[in-house]
């Protein structure tokens, strides 16, 4: 993409990926609002803003702060930009494969969860995230409903090793367990507790995550 | 523990002097723990590898009672604390009464940042904490020019429902001379009477609740055993994170309120430190733990650490050692990348309990510096065998304590409320089978 680039663009790619977010959102809105630049291009930049960022976050260089921001930034613009999209425009790009996520039951944190999400989303998966503290009933019938490649089990309390093994030997009981592949993650989890619950692996932060379904999904 | 200023004046810990004294026996094996622990933080080893028994609701499940009736009912609480006691014997104890018996505290109050048993959350679940920003990023500088008055008319009514109507208070700091008389009127308003008297209230039950632990902390010791902590805070970084600006929000004020953070962590330390050393000298013990929230290496970088989370942190730890206290800083989640930042302490001053920092890697970097604690995983101890946590115990036996370390043997974050009681025995008789 970038050698398509205007100056105009290129300028919006690096502040987005830079975290330069006084002069990045000014700049967004002049496009969309003042230069009717088709706003699924400015979305394409936002894209390529975010893979910048992805890829920072794999190497090490950001953090944290840096994807919650790059959210922000994108939610922003994209608040202003889809509004102007027009009825059959563009349309969506061709995704690499379905994700459901959700925290289990019993557990109500979220950060890591949403962190995961988003780098899925910005990484070309379909996301689709059922929330916190959510009942095993819940899940298999979004499950049956989405029809997700994989399965994101998310928590952080030592609670939610049982409520992971639970939903997982529930998905056994429903037949369903081998239509995807199960992959859990949180503060507390380990190899122990993979084999614990079941699951088929386990990440320790977002992008372990990101390879896990990629990894899957061309074995698929 | 609660902050006792302006509560009702009724001394805390007034129950204890009715209980016995220890006899000679029990005094004897008190000092005999507590100088295990005081040895280790001398980076000296005494007789065997002291262990601690850390709870959140795990009491619950030894003692057959449901997470809310530990919540609430601190006399079953006290009864099955004094049981594990006897049973695990352990050189440093929980500090039950102030981390999972603080329900009527919590109700008295109208806490509004945890949802716990009988709270928004199961009879048999833990508490969690809701975060959320309780203070608005526009509202740094509100708090920074007064403290007080922001903590009264704004944040104090948003966490805690029984400071609502204090508000109008947040104005005495503006008045002068004979206006401060005048002032006065602002205690006849109704809103502000009806406050006063729902913390008249409050402040009953946290007195009780506090009468409660020294009776706790009495019984124990006349049983031999030291009681946890002296005080219980915060990092700065972590105070203002966790408890006013919410994760979401703290975050991105590393970008776009830079320039502020400094100054707003600077206060806070100086706000805090001055009821953590009040807290820990009325209660007596040096102990001062830390939980630590947002040092971990996956949180922010190494820049960041060094720039936004560990200056601040560092002066906090020194206060304290100035105050003759010890920091025992919880650090939650992996550390490794921090090690040699966090070494920059005087010698002997602390004591670093790690979660999942490798313990063998920290005591390579920290071994001289400060004594260590944990970590037995959380996994073992609530999904594995006795044997996987005999396992585990004999590793940091092996390459930690009979190396010449100063480890304090704890589980990663406590014993987890699910943990097996023979997953918990066997953590004890590990300890003593590998480590003296």
């Amino acid at each position: 993409m970038d050698n398509d680039l205007t100056d105009e663009e290129r300028q919006l790619v690096t502040w987005l990926a830079d975290m330069n977010e006084d002069d990045a959102l000014p700049l967004a809105n002049r496009m969309l609002l003042e230069g009717k630049k088709n706003p699924m291009r400015v979305l394409e930049l936002c894209r390529a803003a975010m893979d910048i960022v992805g890829k920072r976050f794999e190497e090490g260089e950001y953090f944290l702060p840096e994807l919650v921001l790059a959210g922000e930034m994108l939610d922003t613009i994209g608040a202003v930009a889809k509004p102007l999209i027009k009825q059959g425009e563009g349309g969506e790009a061709v995704k690499l494969g379905k994700i459901l996520i959700g925290t289990v039951h019993g557990d109500l944190h979220d950060i890591g969860k949403n962190i995961v999400s988003f780098m899925l989303d910005i990484n070309g998966f379909e996301v689709r995230d059922i929330g916190i503290d959510v009942p095993v009933k819940t899940f298999i019938q979004e499950i049956n409903d989405f029809k997700p490649d994989v399965v994101g089990l998310s928590g952080f309390l030592t609670l939610a090793f049982d409520s992971m093994k639970e939903t997982i030997d529930a998905f056994e009981k429903e037949g369903i367990r081998n239509n995807f592949k199960v992959m859990i993650g949180g503060g507390q989890i380990d190899e122990t507790v993979r084999v614990y619950t079941g699951a088929d692996a386990f990440g320790v932060n977002a992008v372990e995550a990101v390879n896990l379904c990629k990894i899957w999904m061309e074995a698929a | 523990m609660m902050a006792m200023e302006n509560l009702d004046p009724t001394p805390p810990v007034s129950g204890m002097h009715l209980l016995a004294e220890p006899s000679l026996a029990a005094k004897a094996a008190y000092d005999k723990r507590w100088q295990r622990i005081m040895d280790c933080v001398a980076l000296k080893q005494s007789d065997r590898m002291p262990v601690a028994l850390f709870t959140t609701f795990w009491l619950a499940k030894y003692g057959g009672i449901s997470i809310r009736d530990n919540m609430y009912d601190y006399e079953k609480v006290a009864d099955i604390m004094e049981r594990a006691c006897l049973e695990f014997e352990p050189d440093i104890t929980t500090p039950v009464m102030e981390n999972a018996s603080i329900g009527n505290v919590l109700e008295a109050t109208g806490f509004k940042q945890l949802q716990w048993p009988g709270h928004g959350v199961g009879d048999n679940q833990p508490y969690q904490y809701l975060d959320r920003e309780y203070m608005m990023a526009h509202e740094y500088d509100d708090f920074l020019l007064d403290p007080t008055g922001f903590f009264l008319g704004k944040y104090l009514p948003r966490v805690a429902g029984a400071f609502e109507g204090l508000e109008p208070l947040a104005s005495l700091s503006g008045n002068m001379y004979y206006g401060i008389s005048f002032a006065s009127i602002l205690f006849c308003l109704p809103q502000v009477q009806e406050a006063l008297g729902k913390l008249a209230m409050a402040g009953g039950a946290v007195a009780n609740h506090m009468n409660k632990t020294g009776g706790l902390v009495q019984r124990l010791r006349c049983l031999g055993f030291p009681y946890g902590f002296g005080a219980f805070s915060g990092a700065p970084y972590d105070v203002v994170a966790d408890y006013m600006r919410g994760a979401k929000g703290m975050m991105t004020d590393l970008y776009r309120h830079k320039e502020k953070l400094e100054e707003v962590f600077d206060k806070v330390r100086k706000l805090v430190i001055r009821q953590t050393i009040a807290m820990a000298k009325m209660n007596g013990n040096p102990l001062v733990f830390i939980p630590l929230h947002w040092a971990p290496d996956a949180f922010m970088s190494q820049k960041q650490f060094e720039k936004f989370w560990w200056p601040s942190f560092r002066q906090f730890m020194l206060d304290l050692i100035d105050a003759d206290l010890i920091p025992v800083p919880m650090w939650e989640a992996d550390c490794t990348k921090r090690l040699e930042v966090i070494k920059d302490i005087p010698a002997g001053k602390c004591i670093y309990w790690f979660e999942r920092t490798d313990m063998v890697k920290a005591f390579e970097v920290l071994g001289d510096v400060v004594a260590l604690r944990g970590n037995i995983s959380a996994s073992a101890l609530t999904t594995g065998t006795p044997e996987d946590v005999d396992k585990e115990v004999r590793r940091l036996g092996d390459q930690v304590w009979n190396k010449g370390g100063s480890l304090i043997l704890d589980a990663a974050f406590g014993i987890p409320d699910e943990s097996s009681i023979e997953n918990v025995r066997a953590m004890f008789s590990a300890a003593r089978k590998y480590a003296g």
